[in-house]
């Protein structure tokens, strides 16, 4: 006899017995479900969507779907993920399996999507385990204390339940796994033909990620002591420049912070803190400063090989995600071992991890092993403070960079075949640049620096193995030298009584959007765009907030006064703010502020209720993501959460490689109509925000759309007429006219900037433009109060 | 004249972007370009941002263009960053739109056109970043079936229906003042 329960994961403390014997016979494979506290103790009614099934939101899909329709451009031609093929899918082709363009470009952006959930969802599971392991199950959640009492807002709207402890958030892992795994089958041959289901996919992935960031780093910030929801987080230093190399130095590179904490604690332990320098890359760099402050951040994922190179870190710590996969390599060129900390990244080196520490530092010291797998976070720590404490004398510093005698005779010996410049992402005029050395002037190669992204493929397509990027950094030494900025630690999430001050101003308009940079270093020009672009929004009074590699690069910029934008603007969540919530995973706070916002601030129910809390963000919350470098398919998966929400990301021309935009269309009438909540009238609203996904050129055109995207059709005239403003004065600023459009984001002619109501007028009556009602706008027909008779 | 040789010039120009089977037909002869744009009944020029950055013996690349345009009678959409550089210039027609938004447009079979006579049927690109024309010429490729497409910058784009091979910046230019003054 066997008894079935289906698993519901709100009440997911599961028995399974595998026999059992008793007066009646004998039961085989019983499996019992208890309920569990965290559904029960919360007073909300649960809404119709908790624990979403990759099928329970398609309809909200198809909605922006069908405003915001998908624009493909193959990376491809195509498809060679079966024995069939390869099959060409050109134009109106189809596969051997029957799939076309559209689905096989759809099924590859799912793929990446299911890579970046998979990815943080796979470094929630790690980070809560340990933390569980360390600190237990009963572990209080607590991200700001009285501050933040919705502690979890993407967990609480997407699964229903309310987090308490680091138990509950190990609970909540099993559901995204599941997810993660149907979504991955959808990408089999033979599993979906139509492009918008597997985009609907795309969403539900991407959404499952929002869940993995949340619950990975309010486990952090509860268990390892982050600033709580703190706008006066401390400064802390960051830049190749301020890293003491004088002593011994430890780097950490990654996104899980553990192995980094550790090496924190094993130094405060012995009294050895102020005598090594912890100095991190990315992610784990962010997480280790918030951990504590005195640890230094060399910069974002791209200063990776110009820092290993420079031969100033003494060991090299690893953990996951977005590591150079020639690290080990590397590292042996400056003699310095690397101790690999995750089993998703384990470089081929030995495990160690049950070996005896001064057993593991006498072979990396003597360089008899290059590094070593430690899966013991305190132990790796242990092993990297002592290795560095006795190789920092014996390496010296030793640095892969050449000399300026090696440049010029570099420059004697290239072939001027342009193989470097064609192997460029930015198209760097390294050949023209390294032409201009042959006299010993490095200028031309330095000026190179800044817009370098450091990913080497120069080198690697060099035929005769120049080391082009080595001379690049070689040329920029006293700049790099002189990189030493401030940024402010991640603060984590954003206060309940921030959203409260902030809530009514920004959903009537008032404040003009929440503009948040986030993402990668894959930048088309440097950093100093992003950082320029944050400076622009902070002064015109948008809150500002900026994650990962994103945040780090704002640091680094200084205005006439010598200070970053860290120190020139506060972290307050607030109008002229420019917040740092933190890493990869604290962009679950940028999602979250604006959940809040219909939480707490429109008191809209939060719990299960997935659509209508989209469906009011996308319709009143002016916030516009910016992944300018975006490379990465964890920031894929990052950007497809926002969408699902309803917020709009704009990323730099490098991001049009993830090959298919989300596009409205202002010159379609048809696609800009909403519910009025009050009648149920269908009322034409202008193409706001205009598009879900977009690519732009130039920061320029960026800056200008980030405006744009920020309105919304429940924005009051008075905070139309300001987001008007910011609009209409970046497009005559930047391209030197009046936006056509205009005319489509006036409602009534209150809507219309004072000190522009002249141009705008004129516009609007060679337009034939009509005046409008303002709706109480909604794509959702249930949340209709009251119909219009007939 | 494009002065052909190796087998180099009809690489794409970032290495790693090969494409798939459909590859561009070559433009080795100016010649090549007038034919296809005195036989199109409703072209388009499309200009990215770096019409305003490259210098060339006769002044910017956007001079060109222009020139090109008014030879022609040609519509022109451009960046918007770089609409200013047009009516700067006096050249007022100028539309200013993002690179997504117009081949979006034009993947629409639908949509009115930029000037309201339907369906384009030939669009020239010049301007762009190497890897936003190879994408954007994707989509174009394979959505916009009636559509035939020419890259007018100094490398091979596998995507166009026409492109030039990589060429010296000298013959880039050659063959743009041929081009121009063959239209006029």
């Amino acid at each position: 006899m066997g008894i079935g329960f289906k698993l519901d994961f709100e009440k997911n403390l599961r028995l399974r017995i595998g026999e059992i014997k008793s007066d009646i016979g004998v039961l085989k494979n019983i499996e019992v479900s208890i309920g569990k506290v965290i559904g029960e103790e919360w007073a909300e009614e649960i809404g119709p969507t908790p624990f979403p099934s990759i099928v329970d939101l398609r309809e909200w899909d198809f909605k922006l779907l069908q405003r915001y329709k998908p624009f493909y451009m193959p990376f491809c031609d195509l498809c060679c993920l079966c024995t069939f093929g390869k099959c060409d899918l050109t134009g109106d082709k189809r596969g051997a399996c029957g799939l076309n363009m559209t689905g096989q470009q759809s099924r590859i952006v799912l793929l990446a999507c299911c890579i970046g959930a998979a990815t943080h969802t796979s470094h929630a599971r790690h980070l809560i385990e340990h933390l569980i392991g360390k600190f237990g199950r009963d572990r209080p959640l607590d991200v700001g204390g009285l501050n933040v009492e919705v502690e979890a807002p993407i967990t609480r709207l997407v699964c229903g339940v309310k987090p308490r402890t680091l138990g509950d958030l190990e609970d909540i892992l099993g559901y995204l796994e599941r997810e993660i795994v149907r979504l991955l089958a959808a990408t089999h041959t033979g599993q979906e033909e139509s492009n918008l289901d597997f985009e609907s996919k795309v969403f539900h992935a991407g959404m499952i990620d929002h869940v993995a960031l949340e619950i990975a780093d309010i486990a952090q910030i509860s268990a390892l002591g982050f600033p709580k929801a703190d706008p006066e987080a401390p400064l802390t230093e960051i830049g190749l420049g301020v890293v003491d190399s004088t002593k011994p130095v430890i780097l950490v590179i990654g996104h899980n912070v553990p192995p980094a904490a550790a090496i924190v604690d094993y130094l405060m332990d012995n009294g050895l803190y102020g005598g090594v320098e912890v100095t991190g890359l990315c992610c784990t760099a962010h997480d280790v400063t918030r951990y504590n402050p005195k640890a230094k951040i060399v910069g974002p994922i791209s200063w990776q090989l110009r820092f290993i190179r420079s031969g100033v870190a003494d060991v090299i710590v690893v953990d996951e995600q977005c590591i150079r996969a020639d690290t080990l390599i590397e590292a042996q060129k400056i003699r310095a071992p690397v101790i690999a900390t995750s089993d998703v990244n384990c470089i081929g080196l030995p495990n160690r991890t049950g070996d005896e520490v001064n057993k593991i530092v006498e072979d990396l010291v003597s360089g008899s092993q290059p590094g070593a797998l430690i899966l013991d976070p305190a132990k790796a720590a242990e092993v990297a403070v002592k290795t560095a404490l006795l190789i920092a004398p014996k390496r010296m510093k030793f640095k892969s960079l050449p000399d300026t005698s090696d440049v010029v005779e570099g420059a004697k010996n290239c072939r001027k075949c342009d193989d470097c410049r064609r192997a460029c992402p930015n198209d760097l005029p390294i050949k023209e640049a390294l032409a201009q050395a042959l006299n010993g002037n490095l200028d031309a190669l330095a000026s190179l620096y800044d817009e370098c992204v450091g990913c080497a493929r120069c080198e690697s397509a060099c035929p005769i193995n120049l080391p082009l990027h080595s001379f690049i950094i070689k040329a920029a030494e006293k700049k790099l030298k002189e990189e030493k900025y401030k940024i402010r630690v991640g603060r984590g999430a954003i206060q309940d009584v921030e959203i409260r001050s902030v809530g009514s101003p920004i959903v009537l308009g008032e404040i003009p959007g929440v503009v948040a940079f986030v993402g990668c270093a894959n930048y088309p020009r440097g950093g100093g765009e992003v950082a320029e672009m944050a400076v622009e929004f902070a002064k015109r009074r948008y809150i500002v907030v900026a994650s990962g590699c994103a945040a780090m690069s704002i640091a680094m910029h200084k205005d006439e006064e010598g200070k970053s934008p860290y120190e020139a603007f506060p972290g307050v969540f607030d109008a002229g703010g420019i917040v740092n919530v933190g890493s990869c995973v604290s962009n679950a706070h940028i999602a979250g502020a604006a959940i809040k916002i219909a939480s707490i601030f429109a008191r809209r129910r939060l719990r299960g209720n997935y659509e209508e809390i989209a469906d009011y963000i996308l319709n009143r919350v002016g916030a516009v993501g910016v992944a300018w470098g975006a490379m990465s398919q964890k920031a894929a998966a990052i950007a497809s959460g926002f969408w699902r929400l309803g917020i709009p990301v704009i990323v730099g021309p490098h991001g049009l490689k993830y090959r298919r935009m989300l596009l409205g269309r202002k010159d379609k009438p048809e696609d800009w109509y909403v519910y009025d909540a009050r009648t149920g009238e269908k009322v034409y609203v202008g193409p706001a925000p205009e598009h879900l996904f977009y690519a732009a050129e130039t920061k320029e055109e960026a800056m200008v759309m980030i405006a744009k995207l920020c309105m919304r059709p429940n924005d009051t005239t008075r905070g139309r007429a300001i987001k008007l403003s910011h609009y209409i004065d970046l497009h005559k600023r930047f391209f030197g006219t009046m936006p056509d459009d205009v005319h489509l984001f006036v409602r009534t002619l209150a809507d219309v900037p004072l000190t522009m109501r002249d141009e705008v007028i004129k516009i609007l009556e060679e337009k034939g433009w009509k005046e409008n009602i303002i709706p109480d706008p909604t794509l959702l027909p249930r949340l209709v109060r009251r119909r219009v008779s007939g | 004249m494009v002065k052909m040789s190796t087998a180099r010039q009809t690489e794409p120009w970032q290495s790693a972007e090969v494409p798939g089977p459909k590859k561009a037909l070559l433009i080795n002869d100016p010649r090549i370009v007038l034919a296809l744009i005195k036989r199109s009944k409703n072209p388009i020029l499309i200009v990215g941002h770096r019409a305003a950055e490259i210098e060339l013996s006769g002044g910017q690349l956007v001079d060109y263009i222009i020139r090109l345009a008014e030879a022609a009678n040609l519509p022109v959409v451009s960046s918007p960053s770089i609409q200013g550089e047009f009516i700067r210039r006096g050249f007022k027609r100028i539309i200013g739109m993002p690179v997504v938004d117009i081949a979006n447009r034009l993947t629409d079979a639908g949509w009115a056109g930029l000037n309201n006579k339907g369906q384009h049927d030939l669009a020239l690109l010049i301007g762009f970043k190497y890897y936003v024309g190879w994408l954007i010429l994707s989509g174009l490729k394979h959505f916009s079936p009636n559509l035939k497409t020419v890259s007018l910058d100094m490398y091979y784009q596998p995507h166009a229906s026409w492109s030039f091979p990589n060429i010296t910046r000298e013959e880039w230019e050659k063959n743009l003042n041929a081009i121009i003054s063959g239209l006029g």
